[in-house]
């Protein structure tokens, strides 16, 4: 039926062209194919083509090059060989920056993970007024990222007159010392990022929990199962699939941190927030380190292929789960 | 990254007026106009026998005024707190952040910041690059996603395919190729930097756009089409007064995204835009943070915060409807 429609479609300029009367196109000279419709095709996909090729086939191809190249942008790119890959990989600095992009994604599970799939599991309880839950929940999510990073940082002020710390006091805890610290910036980077993701993750949570078949809740109410064995055993299990896909989500979103180690820390103190997409900055366009970009691209690709990895593993995982 | 959203969009296959797949995830969004979603209905682990018990009864509404109470703290605390600080004297700020009654208003807060931070001017580009940035996008997912659903010349596999393997491709990778390109576009001759070109055009090679709108075009009825080829209706007309009016709900969404995520965006326009008097909201904001009062900031953070608020209060049901997309298009 769309063969049909096609030659139906790309032929209706003019009915008499001879591209459209047999239905398997032949080949056909450059004056009848353009009135058979191959002229209007490539106008429609002439944005596409364009976009795409210049800024994003092109680069990409680009970025493989590069990593073999030694590029300044002054004089003529050298092929290096595999000389970038070894420099970022002997870079102490790398390791630190996998160990810390790790860390924050394990803060980020921690917190991020189980937060939002208990908020969707309450909200979707919610009867009345749902819209107001959800719209709470999301609002986070709509503040501008850099405003919730400049905002946040004042709250966690180390001083005493801190916000955070204000709040703690009237509980007896801290003051703490939060982004100035080895051992607390890290945590106060994934707590602000949770806060600005977890709407999100939310609205996927309840579109899933709303989704599940009433009968399930039913049968296992006619079996005397109590709300928790319910949650249990029909809504944990019917969200694994989705679960996954935040899951996976999550993992390569954390492991391209940037913006709340740049503005919140800078990866200070002391480099305890130095996560990898930082050190591709620093690599490219850093103050200091600045102008590598063959070490830069080097390490992108790896990263990417990390990320490929990731993805792929994820694709079979859920593939083998949705069959069982 | 890319995997992801293929097998997500997979599942897709709800067009107007189908019934639902059982993946909730993103079915929901293609289906655009659908107002009788089973959210009405669900809330379904407290049966409604259970609710009948007063027990029960009031555990759920105690659950429920808590965790309205959460996420009013949680989600409105911050912003309202902002709000008050914006217009409380600095000193006021620095000394008793949490008290509820400031000494005293300061609104010169936002005047002083509107006219110190020249946050006009960068309102302005940000509105501008958001606006060119929504139209890159629509342009090429709309007419791409025509020309690979609906005209399907014999190499929209290939092209389709191509488009798709960007998907697996972090937009890490892209950062310095990317910058360099701009740097020198390939038959162009001379930098984009520091020209909004620079911004727009990469982002309308958003293939996840494309996809999603391929897969709407997918859904639509094919006999429409036919009825308008019999009526004569060509290509064009066909894309202008038959499928664009009839792929509103998805546009919806796109747009959404195209106009958050331009606003959103940090990293991008402050590497290819680094002339202050063209730089967006989201880069001025932290070059200016260490050099301005406390209160100015705040107001400067209030000003910036409160145009997608308000499109968010507004067009509240695209933004969620979008929402589950909203995950996987970031990274």
């Amino acid at each position: 039926m769309k063969s049909t429609l096609v030659s139906s479609a790309t032929g209706s300029t003019d009915s008499s062209s001879p591209s459209c009367s047999a239905p398997p196109r032949r080949r056909v000279g450059p004056a009848s194919w353009a009135r058979g419709g191959g002229l209007s095709n490539l106008v429609f996909l002439l944005p596409t083509l364009v976009v795409f090729g210049v800024f994003s086939w092109y680069p990409i191809g680009r970025a493989l090059v590069m990593s073999l190249q030694q590029t300044n942008l002054v004089t003529a790119a050298q092929w290096i060989g595999l000389e970038n890959f070894r420099h970022v990989l002997t870079d102490p600095l790398l390791w630190t920056a996998i160990r810390n992009t790790g860390y924050f994604a394990l803060l980020a599970l921690v917190f991020g993970y189980p937060i939002p799939l208990v908020l969707a599991v309450l909200m979707s309880e919610v009867r009345k007024a749902r819209g107001l839950y959800s719209a709470l929940a999301y609002l986070p999510v709509v503040v501008p990222p850099v405003v919730a990073v400049l905002l946040w940082k004042f709250f966690y002020d180390a001083s005493p007159t801190g916000v955070f710390n204000t709040v703690l006091g009237w509980i007896g805890l801290g003051p703490y010392p939060w982004l100035q610290n080895e051992s607390t910036a890290m945590p106060s980077l994934v707590l602000e990022a949770t806060w600005a993701a977890a709407g999100g993750t939310v609205i996927i949570y309840l579109a899933a929990l709303t989704s599940i078949p009433p009968e399930l809740y039913d049968a296992a109410s006619v079996d005397g199962a109590s709300i928790f064995a319910k949650i249990w055993h029909v809504t944990l299990p019917q969200l694994r699939g989705v679960l996954l896909i935040t899951l996976i989500l999550q993992l390569i979103g954390t492991s391209q941190v940037f913006l709340e180690p740049y503005l919140f820390t800078g990866g200070g103190p002391s480099n305890s927030t130095l996560t990898i997409l930082l050190l591709i900055y620093d690599y490219a366009f850093g103050q200091s380190l600045g102008g590598d970009y063959g070490a830069a691209t080097a390490l992108s690709v790896m990263l990417a292929v990390v990320l490929a990895v990731l993805s792929a593993g994820y694709f079979r995982l859920t593939r083998k789960w949705a069959s069982s | 990254m890319g995997i992801l959203v293929t097998t997500s969009l997979d599942r897709t296959d709800a067009g107007p007026g189908q019934p639902q797949p059982p993946a909730a995830m993103v079915s929901s969004v293609p289906a655009g106009h659908a107002p009788t979603r089973p959210s009405e209905v669900a809330g379904a682990i407290v049966s409604s026998a259970d609710r009948r018990r007063p027990l029960v009864r009031r555990c759920t509404s105690t659950a429920n005024a808590g965790l309205l109470v959460v996420l009013l703290i949680l989600g409105l605390g911050p912003l309202l707190w902002l709000a008050k600080a914006a217009i409380t004297p600095t000193q006021d700020t620095l000394r008793l952040p949490m008290a509820l009654w400031p000494h005293g208003l300061a609104w010169s807060n936002l005047s002083t910041a509107w006219t110190t931070m020249d946050l006009g001017r960068s309102l302005v580009n940000t509105v501008c690059i958001a606006a060119g940035a929504w139209f890159c996008q629509i342009l090429v997912a709309t007419t791409g996603g025509y020309a690979l659903s609906v005209l399907r010349p014999r190499y929209a596999g290939i092209v389709t395919g191509a488009v798709l393997s960007t998907l697996l491709v972090p937009s890490v990778v892209l950062l310095v190729p990317l910058y360099l390109t701009i740097l020198d576009p390939p038959g162009l001759g001379h930098s984009l930097i520091n020209s909004f070109w620079a911004v727009w055009l990469p982002a309308g090679a958003n293939a996840f756009n494309v996809l999603l709108v391929k897969r709407f075009f997918d859904n639509l009825p094919r006999e429409i089409f036919e009825a308008a080829e019999v009526d004569g209706a060509g290509p064009y007309r066909l894309f202008i007064s038959i499928v664009l009016p009839m792929s509103r709900p998805i546009l919806g969404v796109v747009s959404v995204f195209a106009i958050i995520s331009a606003w959103k965006d940090y990293l991008w326009p402050m590497l290819v835009l680094p002339d202050p008097t063209k730089q967006p909201l989201s880069v001025r904001l932290p070059v200016l943070a260490g050099s301005v009062e406390l209160g100015t900031l705040l107001a400067g953070l209030l000003i910036s915060t409160i145009a997608p608020v308000l499109l968010f209060l507004v067009v509240q049901r695209l933004f969620l409807r979008g929402a589950g997309l909203g995950g996987a298009l970031k990274g």
